[in-house]
């Protein structure tokens, strides 16, 4: 009989009863026969992608971004790679020039949004549950609690997890991926969809490089092969270093839309 | 374990084109999985059955189809076929290489009642 499906089928076609009483099938393509055909049965085509539903949301999401001149940025990294840090002193570094407002992931606890509201930042915690990634219409119910400006700055620091939000468009610019080199230099080969999805890696805590085994160049070699085009930022969020190389990244690219917006609005 | 977030996003497009296409019962479902996604078939296989409990394709097949992943060399400007997403072109040996195929996950097709 069939192994695969538990179906009750021989190769030569008579039937067996089935092993269990259940009728759910596991089918692996072209195991070798057809199963019966009801006569009511039809092929519907669908062709639609699996996530289409998320990336509608992550349309209308970029849509209300592009209306409020708002800059957004997707922050993805492990668990623990210092995105809460590097996003309190880029607040720091930024505060007064534009606004900004932060939507912190986590499945649990408020302890992110906290560390955000004691910069004086407007910050929304969504709490995943079970959930290992942010989606985008969890984006946009967490846009209506934020009073967010026009021409101000949106950074989302997604769950720590370097798999699940690859996948997950929320309606950002840009995707940062976060990598501290206590995790290892070859995460890029590891956990390539992350890094392939991604236009900046930031090379978090190089403070620490005297004390870990993590070769700089053997890290960005491997992410230049899994994405050709990302740029790439190596600093420490806690002691400064080459800080203002990404904080300049950001605000080039903040003035840059705005000031198309404003030709385009003139 | 995103592949059950993306098992109920199929259930609910199977739900919504069972209103439109008028059908009220799903035997079988085929996914193409791109072998260059992010997801595991055989975490699908093994989360179908839960998700589609007591939807209208509780018992149905599931059925994946898998697609090669294929890129196209920068340097060389040929088509290669890829493993993963850090291959380099196996006609000239560059690292610069564009995914063109194998990135998707889509329903191809169902079969309804």
């Amino acid at each position: 009989m069939c192994g695969i499906c538990g179906c009750g089928q021989t190769p030569d076609g008579t039937k067996l009863k089935p092993v269990t009483g259940k009728s759910q099938l596991i089918l692996k393509q072209g195991h070798g026969h057809r199963h019966d055909k009801n006569e009511n049965e039809r092929l519907v085509k669908v062709e639609q992608d699996l996530l289409s539903k998320n990336n509608a949301y992550a349309g209308q999401n970029r849509i209300y971004f592009k209306q409020h001149n708002i800059f957004v940025l997707n922050l993805v990294s492990s668990p623990g790679a210092g995105k809460t840090t590097l996003l309190v002193e880029t607040i720091k570094a930024l505060q007064g020039r534009f606004p900004i407002a932060v939507i912190e992931g986590d499945q649990q606890t408020e302890h992110d949004a906290d560390r955000i509201r004691a910069t004086g930042t407007p910050a929304v915690q969504i709490n995943t549950g079970r959930a290992c990634h942010l989606d985008a219409h969890g984006i946009g119910h967490a846009l209506m609690e934020l009073d967010l400006k026009d021409h101000s700055l949106l950074a989302i620091e997604n769950v720590g997890n370097l798999v699940c939000p690859s996948s997950f468009d929320l309606g950002e610019a840009h995707k940062v991926v976060v990598l501290s080199v206590t995790e290892g230099d070859d995460k890029p080969l590891k956990y390539p969809d992350m890094f392939h999805a991604a236009d900046l890696m930031l090379i978090n805590k190089t403070d620490l490089l005297p004390y870990v085994d993590f070769d700089m160049e053997r890290c960005i070699d491997y992410a230049k092969r899994v994405n050709p085009d990302i740029h790439i930022i190596s600093l420490s969020s806690t002691k400064g270093e080459n800080f203002s190389v990404w904080t300049d990244w950001l605000s080039d690219r903040m003035t840059a839309l705005f000031n198309r917006e404003q030709t385009i609005a003139g | 374990m995103h592949e059950l977030s993306l098992l109920e996003n199929v259930r609910e497009i199977l739900e919504s084109h069972a209103l439109s296409q008028n059908f009220s019962k799903v035997t079988q479902v085929t996914l193409e999985i791109g072998k260059l996604s992010c997801v595991e078939p055989d975490a699908l296989r093994f989360g179908f059955d839960v998700v589609m409990k007591d939807s209208l394709a509780d018992g149905a097949e599931l059925i994946i189809s898998e697609l090669n992943g294929l890129g196209v060399c920068r340097q060389c400007g040929q088509h290669c076929v890829i493993e993963t997403l850090y291959d380099p072109c196996n006609w000239c040996g560059s690292s610069k290489v564009d995914v063109v195929q194998g990135l998707d996950m889509k329903i191809k097709d169902l079969m309804v009642i």
